[in-house]
């Protein structure tokens, strides 16, 4: 489902970020990209995001693939692929539901859909009370969970969360963890970038993909039998 | 879709009004250099169209002409192609216009001896032919003739209307143009304030999957209406300078409603594709 096949990436002033990258995240898995700072996380899920095109290699993303892509079909892609940040990249001077149904808008939603998915929507993430809060009004976790609602607006395939935690106390990072644990059982494949080791190591039921100066030194993963994997969680 | 790219567009009205006001305005400075050119060219055009068809040649004859002489040079001129009617006008007949059209002299004329006008043949052309360069050719081959003393016609004035014409074109084609690049460099900065106001806005539409299209939506809308504004502004301009000079210096006649309709419609073309080019240049395509 989302495929690296040998991925290099070069930035002009910094150098090589990504040395020969390859692993296949399979359909609803659950998967943890590990690595210290500057290890090569957020730019293999700004890769997979198609922000950014590898250098050498190719990333395959839900049927389309860094080699032909075009620039019209981004947007598509965009749509199955959500994606949360550290900073959760709210729009300030918007409520917690005028924030998603801006997501909507832009993306040629109906009107008349764009009510009732919003309020569903803050529903699941646990924030209905708060649709009229401003993100100023709101918790970080609060507003980590709007960011994680605004992702999952197009139903995506994969949620890329680039440490969604990393700005967090422990009871907030606890509960948007449980969050995308459930977004996960309801099949949605997640991506975590994290240093957190201790976390990782607490579920040691999902899948570790370690990264050390843009390599990977370590893909618990590796070894298993593709169609197997496919249909678990 | 369209709802929100028309509030997204006043909503960047309303940020930078002063912007959008100087945007409007240069486009609507450049439109009305032209739409005073056109204005007069248009009213130029029409006097020559009136001034060629009283175009003639007046060929004035010596008075020692016989009444033969006089029939077979008639003939003569009224089989050139060019030509279309010959009258003639006697001494008698002169003597009695002049005293009819210039009435403070009608007592010097009475007064004289002997009638010092000459006997006239006058010339009327073809409409095809009433173009300075053929004029001046029937002009020169009358001449030839005996007994044609000499031959007038307006070609000197006829000749200044073509090049004022020629040379009013020449200036406001530059001063439009001119204010035409001044208008884009302002439209250029709006545009890149605007999308320096919603950055935010934009990295998120791209998050999320929005499309280049719709992205560049409001911004070349706002283009649109700011030209359109400004195309407005010049048929303003135009019709008061139009107001003001008709009738008091000369008598004008107002565009015709497409050149005026398309002056303003310019304005919108202008404001949507200099948005365009700025939106290329500013909006940050990748990512
Ligand atoms: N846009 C960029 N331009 C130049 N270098 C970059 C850019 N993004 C990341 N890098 C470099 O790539 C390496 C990996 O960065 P990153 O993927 O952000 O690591 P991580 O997310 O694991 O901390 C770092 O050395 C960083 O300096
Ligand atoms: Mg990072």
């Amino acid at each position: 489902m989302i495929k690296l096949i040998g991925v290099y990436k070069e930035y002009p002033r910094s150098g090589l970020a990504l040395k020969n990258v390859s692993f296949h995240l399979r359909k609803g898995e659950f998967a943890f990209l590990t690595g210290p700072s500057g290890a090569g996380k957020s730019t293999i899920l700004r890769l997979i995001h198609m922000a950014e095109r590898p250098t050498e290699g190719e990333v395959r993303v839900s049927g389309f693939s860094s080699a032909h892509l075009r620039r019209r079909e981004v947007p598509r892609l965009r749509r199955r692929v959500g994606m949360v940040f550290q900073s959760f990249r709210l729009l300030r001077d918007r409520t917690a539901a005028e924030n998603l149904a801006f997501a909507l808008e832009v993306t040629g939603a109906r009107q008349n859909e764009i009510k009732a998915k919003v309020q569903r929507l803050l529903a699941q993430v646990g924030l209905a009370a708060k649709a009229g809060a401003f993100p100023d009004e709101l918790s970080g976790g609060e507003q980590q969970r709007v960011a994680m609602a605004r992702a999952l607006i197009h139903d995506p395939v994969v949620l890329l969360a680039d440490e969604p935690m990393g700005n967090l106390d422990e009871r907030a990072a606890r509960g948007i963890f449980e969050l995308t644990r459930d977004i996960n059982s309801s099949g949605t494949a997640v991506l975590m970038a994290t240093h957190d080791l201790d976390l990782v190591r607490h579920f040691p039921q999902y899948r570790v993909i370690e990264l050390a100066e843009g390599a990977v030194v370590y893909d618990s993963g590796i070894g298993e039998d593709a169609s197997e994997a496919d249909g678990a969680s | 879709m369209a709802r929100h790219s028309i509030r997204e567009a006043i909503g960047a009205l309303r940020r930078a009004p002063g912007l959008a006001i100087l945007s409007a305005v240069s486009i609507g400075l450049s439109l009305f250099v032209l739409g005073t050119f056109g204005l007069v060219a248009y009213n130029v055009e029409l006097t020559l169209q009136s001034v060629e068809q009283r175009v003639e040649v007046v060929a004035y004859l010596r008075d020692d002409i016989s009444a033969a002489q006089l029939e077979a040079l008639q003939n003569d001129i009224r089989s050139f192609a060019e030509v279309e009617a010959v009258t003639h006008v006697s001494k008698f007949e002169a003597m009695r216009n002049a005293m009819q059209q210039l009435e403070e002299f009608r007592e010097v004329f009475s007064d004289l001896e002997v009638n010092p006008l000459p006997a006239s043949i006058e010339v009327q052309l073809k409409p095809d032919y009433r173009a300075p360069e053929s004029v001046a050719r029937v002009a020169e081959l009358i001449a030839f003739y005996p007994f044609v003393e000499d031959v007038r016609y307006g070609r000197e004035w006829v000749d200044k209307i073509y090049q004022l014409r020629r040379l009013g074109g020449a200036v406001a084609v530059i001063l439009g143009l001119a204010f035409a690049v001044v208008a884009i460099l302002i439209i250029g900065t709006t545009v890149r304030m605007a999308v320096m106001a919603r950055r935010e806005e934009i990295i998120i539409m791209r998050l999320v999957g929005a499309t280049d299209g719709f992205i560049r939506r409001p911004f070349l809308l706002e283009g649109l209406v700011t030209g359109l504004a400004g195309g407005l502004l010049a048929f303003l301009l135009t019709y008061g300078a139009f107001w003001l000079v008709d009738g008091s210096l000369i008598d004008l006649q107002w565009l015709p409603p497409g050149w005026a309709a398309g002056g303003a419609l310019a304005g919108g073309l202008l404001g949507l594709l200099a948005s365009g080019a700025a939106l290329r240049r500013h909006l940050i395509l990748q990512e």
